[in-house]
């Protein structure tokens, strides 16, 4: 049984959660979060829409099958969803101090503490998930014994995705069909997922000004943090609406779509963030299951007139998607690229490169 | 079909799964039961076909109306007749009930009556079925299956084999659990698996062997406008190699990436929409453990005993969901059960992990091969529940039940070679991990000889680790460093130890019960203990109202409140079914919570097995999916604090419990602990029958073989021989002679002070009558007398029972009335209980008594429509009951219990029936006469009515003498007798014409017995055994054992194969009576 360094999660409600550290010995401080995702811990670390957040997972065995290689794939993360960890920190419940696995490199202790994150164990993540549920999410920090206090932080008062999104243009692939892909903090898998299906990718930051390009659609990605904070982008997606290129938004981008189109965002009281979010198509019968990551979502009833909704959230009722009612633009809120996650709804990048 | 076409349903017909069989259990119940419910919420009129008396789902209310008949297409064709149903759901009782639709959908029954199948179209099943067309319709979509080719014959099979190369594994198509299928390493064991397997079914198949290979299922629902859902995932703990019955299963997944388990996950929604299923589908893989590289195993178009497992693994009641779906419904119109308000068409997360451990009953059987294979031998399972794996494991394998604590502290396990035993793996395989790990071996050394995946020795390995530092622990030190004390201890407990094992590790062999008092209050004092979470299907996302609860110490916060009102009830339940407890004490459990909900209390279940319907917390107002220990009992006890508890009606296990529940002040309720003590207690019970001039078999508890001679001088050879502690084989046998009482105490048991050996006197042809009944303060108020159609001798697990008793005289039931009521009033008895009688002309003995439900209440119960165990919950809650006004004499028709055998899964075993039981079930079906019911019965644990060759060896001159009007009505009904020498013999000298066969000791001659049964030349085997010497036994074991291997009906027991024969030589199945069981007034 190793030693472990003794830490303790506190809450902005004065809720402090006892346990043990695994990862990265420094305090730190974010917006405490959970998911319900059974599996795909690599991953979900890795996405950039995680900056600024300290990640519960209410699954509680986790470290079982270690970590991949680092290895790249035409500029991209092969087994990785961005270069490095997002997260702030990681609480579990319980961790495999050994692991398993045919493509494991590392354990995943051994990669936080690499990349300098936090992890601790021995949390009742259960309990800890109804608090923010019933809360709503809350400010936290990890601590250590004997070590310094930290502040809380509002990650959403920061800009999130200046933070994480790249500095410069980068392009990828060489298909026949150019896309541009506004990085608000993109998962590798949708750059993937679009190489995939023979298109040139040009990845552009947040704040960059696409509309100087050429290209045959455009792509907005997922990111961290709150929507309001990227107004210049909205205003670039104004302007490219001006004419009638495809548009394809995911998560992120569904806000930044909607925005553009004259609807406001809100703030959910815990957010989506797992694999089991089902969604219904409007006017079908059609129903799939989802792979979600979102604390802000689309306000259904602010929609403009040219807009409709897409998807629903079959238990909440919160938007999943709007479509323009004349023009080829469309934005998931879930995440069609899964990774992790089901993939039921990849057939979304069918319908984009289609209509390029 | 839209909400109109919905709506024209208005009668449907459910199918069964009959007897509890191995690889076809009380999954079946539960999951019938979940789809009648289903139908009855919209208010479609049900039938149910299923012979199995003792399940939940032939209770009343449950069906409107039910037939205690065979599922063979025979029976479900006339009730299909008579009932005139406008649809059929063939996905919910199991591979029978799917192989009978198979048959009537061919026979164009369903065409004719205009029945509708309703969920997935039978060309599904077919396709699924049937293993050509399920490669080529997977071929379709790009999916890899096995490669396996279907082959009609030994020869093909073995060219087959050559082709693929060994090893190789052989299946029998359409079997249930893999019956007939087995592994090959070269041609020699192809043939003689072929052979057997083509005894089975007509079509073989032969594929590569994957052995090592990880087995991952996903159960997949889909509804008719194409959506999917996986609601759960599956790992096998034991690798490819193992049938999945047999292996130790986590749920979800463990040791898969997101890409492996989403790459899975996506192959099963695209074989599902492909084939076409609407409702349930279970989809097998085997996985490649070094990339990923799969194949798809089968996939079962029905609900399952992984179906089953995962509703309770996840709380997403599959069966209910399934049978909605087929009438018509989109999974977005319906709801999830567990939060009420969000979808069900979503896939649950689990924030805890789920361990299904197999139970085995091996040591019943006499010469059975104890290595697991691929084909199913486990007759039950428990699923256990934490939040580490270490915890769910050790919980799960005290659930088992078969003496062990956990995974360490445990007796010790002689195995004389751990390296083989790693490698082949047996019932005892988890024991010898432990052992191994104890002994040096590494984990990687453990895997490379079994292939288990390192995760899950890892996790092994800390529990041995636990145990050791326990093991090194000075007591002293523990009191003086509370802190240190205070993380072993909660460590321990995370890690899924009971107080008994750390007591064990603390004090080794000086460990006393005290002791663990010791370690219960310690931790105590040091705030360590037990919380209780939900089961809620959406890990905490969503608040849920559900009542579905488990207990672990990975957690700081209850999640339900509770109100120490004291007006809840728990029942403790009957947990893993096993030979000799199985779905009769659910029914039993289930129908005490009933009574308690209706008397306006709230009921509480604690069980652990997830193939029951008493685990189904709509059953209940709360479900502890928990174990029954008295540790975990306490713990629930403490926060619970009801007003009592109900042991009586779970079988032995809760019974057992009395005494140390009654130290702690527990409110038992009824019958008190010191007077089943008193019971339970041979000495204490017999001084009592004794001072009461009840008569019973005589017997005495002996230490030396002197002494049992001097006894045996006393009573006289045949006795009863009961050790206390038992080395191998079975716990007791029936010994004639001296040098088989010596060969059975050398071989099987132990006799010294320390283990002391029970014999009684063994009463040779009598009757044995059972008395089952519910008292008052001593008095009874009412009771059903029961006679078996077998001689004592036969476990009553096994016999054949009659109920009313149509052969006794009214003297015997009068006495045994007396006696029973001088027992009761005695023990004063408040509850259920049974008393075993033996009756030799009109003297009768008392053999033993329980304190509690005993397995016909539900069969007496049903036949005489009288609620035994809701008269006796409310007895026990002491609220007024009336005696009823009705008993047994009143009743114009007769009911038999007939026993169902697995024997054909059980390679190697002997299947003879003995003093203890063999059977995995059970039906009871009701006839007019005894003859019209004994027919029913038989035929519904699969016996036919043999076409025309009868084999008979009938045993001692006695029993040849019993059987001598049978085989004179089988000659005169046309049947050819076969018959080995001393029956040949018999029969000509008493006018029989009969053909003279030889034994396999007579090889020289010819026709050969085993040759003809090999040749399928026979249609019934009657195979009485005389003696036990050898010889006898030897020959003997062949034929039978031939008869079950070839799927040949045997019978070993002179007056059942006498009552059988009667019944179908004097009544044609044709004027068999179709009634259901309300029309039985």
């Amino acid at each position: 049984m190793q030693t472990t360094k003794k830490a303790s999660l506190i809450l902005d409600d004065g809720t402090v959660l006892p346990g043990k550290s695994f990862g990265y010995e420094k305090p730190v401080a974010g917006e405490v979060v959970f998911n319900t995702a059974m599996m795909g811990y690599p991953e979900s670390l890795t996405d950039p829409s995680y900056s600024g957040q300290i990640l519960v997972t209410t699954y509680p065995l986790i470290g079982n099958y270690g970590v991949p290689r680092r290895e790249e794939e035409n500029g991209l993360s092969r087994f990785y969803e961005s270069e490095k960890i997002h997260v702030e920190a990681l609480v579990i419940s319980d961790y495999s101090f050994e692991y398993s696995h045919w493509n494991a490199d590392k354990s995943l202790a051994d990669w936080l503490k690499e990349e300098k994150i936090v992890g601790i164990y021995d949390i009742d993540t259960r309990e800890l998930t109804k608090r923010l549920r019933e809360h709503g999410s809350m400010k936290g920090k990890i601590v250590f014994e004997g070590g310094e206090d930290i502040d809380f932080i509002d990650p959403n008062l920061t800009n999130l995705v200046a933070k994480v999104s790249c500095k410069e243009v980068i392009r990828y692939g060489n298909g026949s069909k150019k896309v541009v892909l506004v990085d608000c903090g993109v998962k590798h898998n949708i750059i993937r997922c679009l190489l995939k299906r023979d298109v040139t990718v040009i990845r552009v930051p947040w704040d960059y000004d696409f509309n100087t390009l050429e290209f045959d659609g455009l792509f907005i990605s997922n990111g961290p943090g709150d929507p309001d904070m990227c107004g210049i982008t909205v205003e670039h997606i104004r302007q490219a609406m001006k004419g009638d290129k495809p548009i394809f938004g995911i998560c992120m981008g569904n806000q930044l779509l909607s925005k553009a189109g004259g609807a406001r965002t809100y703030k959910l009281k815990y957010g989506h963030r797992s694999h089991n979010q089902p969604v219904r198509k409007v006017g079908t019968n059609k129903c799939f299951i989802t792979s979600q990551n979102h604390g802000f979502a689309v306000d259904n009833s602010t929609l403009g007139a040219d807009w409709e909704p897409l998807f629903i959230n079959m238990n909440d009722g919160t938007n999943e998607g709007i479509r323009h009612k004349s023009k080829p633009y469309f934005s998931a809120q879930f995440h069609p690229e899964a990774a992790s996650g089901p993939t039921d709804t990849e057939f979304l990048f069918d319908e984009f490169v289609n209509m390029l | 079909m839209n909400q109109a076409e919905i709506k024209k349903i208005k009668k449907v017909l459910l199918l069964g799964s009959g007897a509890l069989k191995i690889g076809e259990a009380g999954e079946f119940d539960y999951s019938g039961s979940q789809a009648l419910k289903a139908l009855k919420e919209e208010g479609i009129e049900t039938i149910l076909i299923n012979p199995n008396i003792a399940t939940v789902q032939t209770s009343e209310g449950v069906a409107d109306k039910i037939y205690f008949l065979p599922v063979t297409p025979y029976f479900v064709e006339r009730v299909i007749q008579k009932e005139n149903p406008d649809g059929i759901l063939l996905a919910f009782g199991g591979q029978t009930a799917l192989n009978c639709g198979v048959q009537l959908y061919q026979a164009g029954t369903l065409e004719k009556y205009n029945v509708q199948v309703l969920g997935t179209p039978v060309q599904a099943i077919m396709d699924t079925e049937d293993r050509e067309l399920f490669v080529k319709k997977l071929d379709e979509i790009d999916v890899k299956t096995i490669k396996s080719e279907a082959v009609n014959s030994i020869e093909d099979a073995a060219k087959a084999a050559a082709e693929l190369g060994y090893p190789v594994i052989i299946r029998a198509a359409y079997a249930l659990g893999g019956l007939g299928s087995g592994f090959c390493d070269n041609e020699e064991e192809l043939r003689i698996k072929a052979e057997k397997a083509l005894s089975f079914s007509p079509q073989i198949l032969v594929e590569k062997s994957l052995k090592g290979w990880k087995e991952i299922e996903y159960e997949v629902v889909r509804d008719r406008y194409d959506n999917c859902i996986t609601v759960c995932n599956m790992e096998n703990f034991d690798p490819l190699g193992i049938h999945t019955g047999e292996s130790i299963v986590v749920a979800p997944s463990q040791t898969l990436t997101n890409s492996e388990y989403h790459k899975l996950r996506e192959l099963a929604i695209r074989i599902i929409r492909h084939i076409g299923i609407v409702g349930e589908c279970n989809v097998q893989y085997a996985f490649d453990p070094k990339s990923e590289d799969y194949r798809v195993i089968e996939v079962n178009a029905r609900l399952s005993r992984s179906s089953a497992l995962a509703s309770k693994a996840t709380g997403y009641p599959l069966a209910f969901v399934a049978a909605k779906l087929g009438l018509g419904y989109g999974l977005f119109d319906l709801k999830n059960s567990v939060t009420k308000e969000t979808s069900a068409f979503f896939e649950p997360a689990l924030d805890y992990i789920v361990c299904k451990i197999p139970r085995w009953d091996l040591g019943k059987f006499q010469g059975v091969d104890r290595e697991l294979g691929s084909s199913m031998k486990s007759v039950g399972e428990v699923m256990a529940i934490g939040r580490t794996f270490e915890e769910a494991i050790q919980k799960g394998l005290r659930m088992i039940g078969q003496g062990m604590h956990g995974f360490v502290e445990n007796k010790d396990l002689v195995i004389p070679d751990i390296d083989k035993a790693l490698h082949e793996p047996t019932d005892k395989r988890i024991f010898v991990i432990s052992k191994a790990m104890r002994a040096g071996y590494t984990v990687d050394q453990i895997h490379e000889l079994t292939k288990i995946d390192c995760w899950f020795l890892q996790k092994l390995m800390n529990i041995v680790r636990t145990a050791q530092e326990l093991e090194k622990t000075d007591l002293a030190q523990l009191e003086a460093d509370k802190e240190a004390g205070r993380e072993l201890m909660r460590r321990a407990k995370v890690q899924g130890f009971s107080d008994f094992q750390i007591a064990r590790a603390l004090w080794k062999e000086e460990m006393e019960d005290c002791h663990m008092h010791w370690v219960r209050r310690y931790r105590k004092s040091l705030g360590i203990v037990p919380v209780v979470k939900q089961i809620d299907t959406l890990a905490a996302e969503y608040p849920a109202q559900t009542n579905y609860l488990y207990l672990t110490y990975s957690g700081i916060a209850n999640d339900v409140k509770y109100l120490g009102d004291k007006k809840s009830i728990v029942v403790l339940g009957s947990g893993a079914y096993r030979i000799g407890s199985s779905v009769e004490f659910d029914w039993c459990g289930v129908q005490a919570l009933n009574t308690i909900r209706k008397e306006g209390y709230r009921s509480v279940m604690i069980n652990y097995n997830p193939e029951t319907v008493s685990t189904d917390y709509d059953m209940c107002d709360r479900l502890y999916f928990d174990e029954l220990t008295f540790e975990r009992v306490m713990d629930i006890i403490e926060l619970e604090n009801p007003h009592g508890v109900i042991l009586s009606t779970g079988g032995q296990i809760p019974n057992n419990l009395a005494t140390r529940l009654d130290e702690q002040h527990v409110n038992i309720l009824g019958t008190t602990a010191s007077s089943i003590d008193n019971a339970e207690d041979r000495h204490k019970f017999s001084s009592m029958l004794d001072s009461l001039g009840i008569d019973q078999p005589r017997w005495r508890e002996l230490t030396s073989l002197a002494d049992i001679y001097d006894f045996v001088k006393e009573v006289g050879y045949p006795v009863l021989v009961r050790p206390s502690y038992v080395l191998s084989g079975a716990a007791m046998n029936v010994c004639s002679n001296n040098t088989e009482l010596e060969q059975f105490l050398q071989l099987a048991a132990n006799v010294s002070k320390k283990h002391p050996v029970v014999v009684s006197e063994f009463i040779q042809h009598a009757k044995e009558i059972e008395m089952d009944a519910v008292a008052r303060n001593g008095e009874i108020l009412i009771y059903a007398i029961s006679e078996h159609i077998e001689f004592a001798g036969v476990h009553s697990g096994d016999a054949t029972i009659q109920f009313p008793p149509q052969k006794l005289y009214v003297e015997t039931m009068r006495r045994i009335k007396k006696v029973a009521g001088q027992i009761a009033q005695a023990l004063n008895i408040s509850g259920p209980f049974n008393i075993q009688f033996l009756a030799k002309n009109n003297d009768i003995k008392v053999i033993e008594c329980n304190l509690r439900a005993s397995r016909s209440f539900p069969f007496v119960s049903k036949v005489l429509k009288i609620n035994f165990i809701e008269l006796a919950t409310k007895v026990m809650m002491g609220l007024p009951v009336e005696k009823p006004g009705k008993n047994e004499f009143d009743l114009d028709y007769v009911g038999i219990k007939a026993s169902q055998f697995s024997f054909s899964r059980l390679q190697k075993a002997d299947p003879v029936l003995g003093v203890d039981m063999a059977s995995t079930g059970e039906v009871g079906c009701i006839g007019l006469d005894t003859s019209e019911a004994i027919l029913k019965a038989m035929l519904s644990v699969g016996y036919q009515i043999p076409q025309k060759n009868i084999l008979l060896s009938t045993g001692s001159a006695k029993q040849k003498a019993d059987m001598l009007e049978a085989a004179q009505l089988l000659y005169e009904k046309g049947y050819s007798l076969f018959a080995t020498g001393g029956t040949h013999q018999f029969l000509t000298d008493n006018g029989i014409p009969a053909v003279k066969v030889y034994w396999p000791s007579e090889s020289e001659h010819e026709p050969q017995a085993l040759e003809m049964l090999h040749n399928k030349q026979i249609d019934l085997v009657v195979n009485i055994p005389k003696n036990l010497t050898q010889k006898e036994l030897d020959n003997g074991y062949k034929i039978r054992r031939a008869a079950i291997d070839f799927n040949i009906p045997l019978i070993t027991n002179a007056r059942l194969a006498s009552a059988f024969i009667q019944a179908f030589c004097s009544l044609n199945i044709d004027n068999i009576q179709i009634k259901s069981w309300d029309e039985y007034k």
